[in-house]
């Protein structure tokens, strides 16, 4: 680490939050930009979501990636190509430490350091209060601008289910290890990856398994034709398919779960995040994981659920996804709305502050590292953009606000606050180029 | 920034030899990763120039790309190579290796790049050498041997004419765009004015495509990394790395 920067004003460097996989690539392309970075992360280690020994790591011991290697990995940086088609999550942390270390960002970062509040000050400026999680010490420092790269999959949502329970319920969050599972009679509610993951582990390791999802869903596959599934899916969109055959497609090579009591989809293919998972329907087909509807309450040692049959589980795991936090920014900085909602262009700029941007808010169907690569670039571009050029900045800031949220922003969703940031990586990226052309142009 | 290639049909792995020297100290120097050209090995810059550049501090690294792999396949082992080395790495490519390079700075941040006798116009390089040897390179147009001559490759080279084995494809009279280099490094153009393979004015438009002027060797045949009077342009390369960087 460095020394300690003059307190006070830091001119026009830019603060980073969180050294995650979003964080390392901001600071790497302000780098590129020539910005001097200061990156603050409240753990003691780079890898965010993917440093399973962090407390807030939502990784449990055998999460695989769900986008393939070529759709994950940063497009100036690729994983050994040596490595599976599905890496580790310990192969992606390891990725990332070196990703780190080989751009030699370490520098910039400091360690054990929480971010507090930002405040607009003049200027367009930010006065950013860090504190030591150690606790004690806090400094407030200003900034040229704010890149907030702190994740949104840390912070469970938690489902307030009625009555009382007497066996042990947790968060999909906390939940590591399958011995934990291990000769219990276990109930996941919730039909995310994480949800569907965690069920087969405990078809895995449980005695008893129920999985409860409130609605029908898509159960991709993870290999299709011998090839990862994303790979197969963008040669649809290479192609330019239309969507509705893509959905057509999609239905063909999707089971049926039905048959196993699974309730149909309530919406089409491709308006909902999609689920990867092939052991699924290979314990359901074995009897190893028993569907059942959302949990209408909770009774004693019993849990009921709303078509009326009920369990009786020892460990409830609710896997029912996480929420977006930006304690240490007042609300209207994002637009965010009473839901918690933040409202940013290309959900990254905020609207009405050109000096605050979002790194990595993005649910997409491909990896999120390469988006969050080029979400990068355009912010350390626009950045110095305003500091060259003010008139052609204001310029781009006019043409961008013309827009189209419908195209980069996937509106057809099943409405549910698990797609407020869902896009298409396609029609995400090509809105990016469009941005970085107009700022080169 | 939309990969289709790369995201449907991934380059599949393959074995790449690396030869590597390191010196006692290197935490100050990035590596330096060198890329062979046509026919040519790792062992063209084993023989003088990674002794040197290692002795001068540096990491030294040089890369065999897969045999018989196209364009693509030769960038990817670049790239993954590079991407592979601790720290961010500086490409040195020759020949048609500078041309790999120049592609691989599409896809990779190095630290600098140096292009030596760089073949960046196939056209232009099958014109020089149908000129130089045209008995050498005729068999080549019909998916033979490519031989290439001590006036081609320089008196230095003699002793290894044998083993430059080379066997050109038709895609390097492709007229593709080079990319821009991601992350803006600084890049150097080598290169003799009797190089009788890349030819003087093939040197002055590489320069001139990534700014400044080629730094020339009179005297010096096309493997200026065999050439007895090998030191003056290893040195003058490392020279200006080390105000560069
Ligand atoms: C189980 C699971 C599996 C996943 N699988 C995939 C997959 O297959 N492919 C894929 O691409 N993505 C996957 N993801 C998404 C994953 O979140 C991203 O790949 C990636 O981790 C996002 O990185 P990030 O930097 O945006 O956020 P994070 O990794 O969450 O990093 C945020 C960092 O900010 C720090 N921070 C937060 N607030 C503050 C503050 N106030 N002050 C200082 N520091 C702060 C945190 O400590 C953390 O280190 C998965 C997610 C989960 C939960
Ligand atoms: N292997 C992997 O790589 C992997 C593994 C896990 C997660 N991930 C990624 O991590 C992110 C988070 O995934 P996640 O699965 O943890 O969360 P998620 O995608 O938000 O899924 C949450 C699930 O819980 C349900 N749910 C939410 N609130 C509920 C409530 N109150 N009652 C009942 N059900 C409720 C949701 O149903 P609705 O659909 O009705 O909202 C949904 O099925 C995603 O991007 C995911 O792709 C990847």
């Amino acid at each position: 680490m460095h020394d300690s920067p003059d307190p006070g004003d830091r001119r026009d460097a830019v603060c980073v939050v969180g050294a995650g996989a979003s964080g390392l690539t901001a600071i790497k392309s302000l780098r590129e930009q020539g910005f001097a970075v200061d990156c603050y992360e409240r753990e003691t280690g780079v890898g965010g979501a993917w440093n399973w020994r962090h407390d807030r790591s939502p990784v449990y011991a055998s999460t695989h990636l769900i986008s393939s290697r070529p759709l994950t990995e940063f497009p100036d940086f690729p994983m050994p190509d040596t490595w599976p088609d599905y890496p580790h999550h310990s192969q992606v942390l390891a990725y990332l430490e070196r990703y780190a270390k080989h751009f030699d960002l370490g520098r910039h970062i400091w360690f054990g350091m929480e971010v507090v509040s930002a405040v607009p000050a003049d200027d367009g400026r930010w006065d950013v209060t860090i504190q030591s999680t150690g606790g004690g010490s806090s400094r407030t420092q200003r900034y040229a601008a704010i890149v907030v790269a702190n994740g949104h999959n840390w912070s469970p949502m938690k489902p307030e289910i009625p009555g009382d329970f007497r066996g042990e319920v947790m968060h999909a969050g906390a939940y590591k290890d399958p011995a934990r599972l291990r000769g219990r009679k276990v109930l996941v509610i919730g039909g995310g990856n994480t949800g569907c993951d965690i069920a087969v582990e405990a078809a895995q390791q449980a005695t008893e398994v129920w999985h409860s999802t409130r609605r029908g869903y898509w159960y991709a596959p993870k290999y299709l034709l011998g090839r990862p599934a994303d790979q197969v899916n963008d040669r649809l969109l290479r192609w330019r398919l239309p969507l509705r055959l893509r959905q057509w497609l999609y239905r063909r090579v999707t089971p049926d779960l039905t048959r196993f009591g699974l309730p149909r989809p309530d919406h089409r293919p491709y308006e909902s995040h999609p689920i990867v998972n092939s052991l699924l329907p290979y314990y359901l087909g074995h009897g190893r994981i028993r569907p059942r509807p959302d949990v209408a309450r909770f009774d004693g040692s019993a849990v009921e659920f709303t078509d009326g049959s009920r369990a009786e589980p020892d460990l409830v795991i609710t896997a029912t996804g996480y929420r977006p936090r930006f304690d240490f920014l007042t609300p209207e900085l994002l637009d965010t709305d009473e839901h918690g909602r933040p409202d940013l262009h290309l959900h990254a700029f905020a609207r009405k502050h050109p000096t605050l941007a979002v790194i990595g808010l993005l649910q997409p169907d491909s990896g999120v590292l390469p988006l969050a690569h080029w979400q990068s670039v355009a912010v350390a571009r626009w950045l110095r953009l305003r500091m060259t050029d003010p008139a052609r900045a204001a310029a781009v800031q006019q043409k961008e606000s013309t827009r189209p949220l419908t195209t980069w922003s996937r509106r057809r969703v099943v409405p549910s606050s698990r797609h407020w940031f869902e896009v298409d990586h396609v029609d995400y990226l090509r809105a990016l180029e469009s941005l970085l052309k107009q700022m080169e142009s | 920034m939309l990969r289709f290639d790369d995201w449907t049909n991934p380059v599949p792995p393959a074995d790449r030899e690396v030869v590597a020297l390191l010196p006692d100290d290197h935490d100050d120097q990035p590596p330096v990763l060198f890329v062979p050209g046509l026919g040519h090995g790792a062992w063209a810059f084993a023989e003088h120039w990674l002794g040197h550049t290692a002795g001068r501090g540096f990491p030294a690294h040089a890369v065999t790309p897969r045999a018989g792999g196209d364009l693509r396949a030769q960038v990817h082992d670049v790239v993954q190579v590079a991407a592979s080395l601790p720290r961010q790495a500086v490409l040195v490519g020759h020949g048609v290796g500078a041309l790999v390079v120049a592609r691989a700075l599409g896809r990779y941040p190095a630290r600098a790049a140096v292009l030596v006798a760089p073949v960046l116009d196939g056209w232009a390089a099958l014109a020089a050498a149908l000129r130089a040897n045209p008995f050498g390179t005729l068999p080549a147009l019909f998916g033979g041997r490519l031989r290439l001559n001590q006036r081609q490759l320089g008196t230095g080279a003699a002793a290894y004419l044998e083993r430059v084995d080379a066997r050109p494809r038709a895609e390097l009279l492709s007229r593709a765009r080079l990319p821009k280099p991601v992350g803006a490094p600084p890049t150097l153009i080598v290169g003799s004015p009797d190089d009788r393979v890349v030819r003087r004015s093939a040197l002055d438009r590489a320069a001139a495509r990534y700014g400044g002027a080629p730094l020339l060797f009179p005297g010096m045949g096309h493997d200026l990394m065999l050439e007895t009077n090998w030191t003056e342009p290893i040195d003058a390369i490392l020279d200006w790395l080390g105000k560069e960087i």
